[in-house]
């Protein structure tokens, strides 16, 4: 199901000396079983934004849609809302707080209200997808790594079945191999289930080996919104803006520069690895 | 909800009431304070909103933020005065049904809620111009006498401070595991009595786990860079008095003053 924001703003601790406008004037449509990659820069307002998408930030101007509904309507359930779009917050193993870490997935799907076999069916198959062993799933949640921690939380969205599976900033604080794993557990999980997946982080590298469409956010504002390939052409304004492009953009511009017939416009090593191949072989 | 607390805030601006030395301000409060129970007369309460206006003026905070901070306290106020209007026994004034109104009642009720919610406004009016920290820094260095008589001063003001700094981050951290379950499906105000503290659960588990991380953090942190007590510890920013501060003091005893004479002289 499609979200649809119209004319959001929003404005925190209006009427005091500290109010601040998180979002401004913001519009924009995500369509079923995309892969969206959000960035901007520490308050730029991507947190704000997707807490709007589930509900739990009511918007102070603007309306939003999800499946065609108005979610402000009257007598609209924020409960089925949540229960379809699913939102793992940052450094999520921090919310952990039962017994065991079975119990701890059952929590979402038990509040759904499904008969106990089915939850219990859910939150088996979603620490399957997260990929933890067997033997972890009676310890409790304490005394798991940073990152099964935070598996076993993600475990605990999944479980719900969203369509809809937004993450903010998954990878902060992991090591690469963990950072590598999380994600690729999450380009799968989009593959085989076609749910839509909403990424927030302000790695370029990480969005732009996954993602299919950037949506860069500023001051409130979007920046740009597009595919990556597209965004990265503004590596120079991306800046400015307190982001940058990935590593490979500027290699590749870089060589352009120097007189190296090269698309730079390229996102991922492995398309620069293609792109320098060709170039070169040419150049024999 | 939480964020329309003013009372204990801080209200950022530059003003003289701010750049007052903390100590200043919290002797200056203590003595309006019991200013406002040892004159009872009308005469003097006019003096204290002459002082009052003053002060706020010039601590530039505005009148309409310190009134938000009033409403909450408005409740507790119109209980005093009730009580005060129809329990004090005197000459009856008016009487419906078996409540009466007496001459006393109604005066102490008045002088009440005169009290109250003044001395609510002078205490906010330092809360709203002193960081936390500028206060127990204050208190510290006010009470160190009482070093003398083996009260571990500095060790209280520490504890104080932290504890006040650690209030809106655990209001932080409330605001976000809330957030978190309930996108997990939890509701928090659904059920009954037993059904809602069985929903506390999930918030305050991840809550004391992260008060403990959290204090363990910052006494690591302390530890880390050499903090061992109050001995021998010296300021960044030593407090001392400027001329402004003395001024203040000048200017709160020519308010007690002048209180002493509208009472004496215009007796209301």
């Amino acid at each position: 199901m499609s979200i649809k924001l119209e004319h959001v703003s929003y404005i925190y601790s209006q009427g005091t000396a500290y109010q601040k406008r998180a979002l401004d004037d913001v519009s924009l449509e995500i369509p079923d079983g995309q892969f969206v990659g959000v960035i901007g820069h520490t308050g730029s307002g991507k947190s704000t934004l997707i807490q709007h998408l589930n509900g739990l930030i009511r918007a102070t101007d603007g309306k939003i849609y999800f499946g065609g509904e108005n979610i402000y309507a009257e007598g609209y359930s924020m409960k089925k809302l949540r229960s379809k779009v699913g939102l793992v917050f940052q450094y999520p193993e921090y919310q952990l707080f039962e017994v065991d870490v079975f119990s701890d997935v059952c929590f979402g799907p038990k509040n759904l209200g499904l008969p106990k076999e089915e939850v219990e069916q859910r939150a088996y198959e979603a620490l399957q997808q997260v990929g933890l062993k067997e033997k972890h799933y009676k310890k409790s949640p304490f005394e798991l790594s940073g990152g099964q921690k935070r598996r076993v939380a993600i475990a605990g969205i999944l479980a719900m079945q969203p369509d809809v599976l937004i993450l903010d900033e998954p990878t902060a604080g992991l090591d690469p191999k963990g950072r590598d794993d999380i994600l690729d557990q999450i380009a799968l999980l989009h593959k085989e289930r076609g749910i839509t997946v909403v990424l927030v982080s302000h790695s370029m590298e990480d969005v732009a080996k996954y993602v299919e469409r950037i949506i860069v956010m500023d001051e409130g504002k979007v920046r740009y919104d597009d595919t990556p390939r597209n965004v990265f052409e503004y590596y120079k304004e991306l800046e400015e803006i307190g982001l940058a492009a990935p590593q490979v953009t500027y290699l590749m511009h870089e060589l352009k520069r120097r007189g190296l017939d090269v698309n730079p416009s390229v996102t991922t090593v492995e398309e620069a690895k293609r792109a320098i191949l060709a170039a070169t072989g040419e150049a024999r | 909800m939480i964020r329309d607390i003013t009372i204990g805030q801080y209200y950022p601006a530059d003003s003289v009431i701010h750049r007052l030395d903390p100590r200043t301000k919290l002797v200056g409060t203590l003595v309006f304070i019991i200013s406002l129970f040892m004159f009872r007369s009308f005469a003097a309460y006019g003096v204290s909103v002459l002082f009052l206006a003053g002060v706020i003026r010039a601590s530039k905070v505005p009148f309409k933020f310190l009134i938000r901070g009033m409403k909450s306290i408005m409740v507790l106020l119109l209980i005093t005065v009730a009580f005060n209007l129809f329990m004090i026994p005197g000459e009856t004034l008016v009487q419906v049904w078996k409540l009466k109104i007496t001459d006393e009642g109604l005066y102490t009720a008045i002088y009440m809620a005169v009290r109250l919610s003044f001395l609510i406004i002078g205490s906010s009016i330092m809360t709203l111009t002193t960081t936390p920290n500028q206060l127990t820094d204050g208190l510290e260095k006010g009470l160190r006498p009482l070093n003398k008589v083996n009260v571990p001063v500095h060790e209280v003001a520490m504890m104080m401070s932290i504890a006040l700094r650690f209030i809106p981050i655990l209001l932080e951290e409330t605001d976000k595991i809330m957030k978190a379950q309930t996108a997990r499906g939890a509701d928090f105000d659904e059920g009954g009595l037993i059904q809602k503290a069985k929903g506390m659960v999930p918030l305050l588990v991840p809550l004391f786990v992260s008060a403990f991380r959290r204090a363990n953090d910052l006494a690591m942190a302390m530890e880390a860079r050499g903090y061992h007590g109050g001995e021998g510890r010296t300021k960044m920013r030593p407090l001392h008095y400027e001329k402004r501060d003395r001024n203040a003091y000048l200017i709160l005893v020519l308010y007690l003053v002048l209180m002493y004479a509208a009472k004496k002289l215009i007796g209301v």
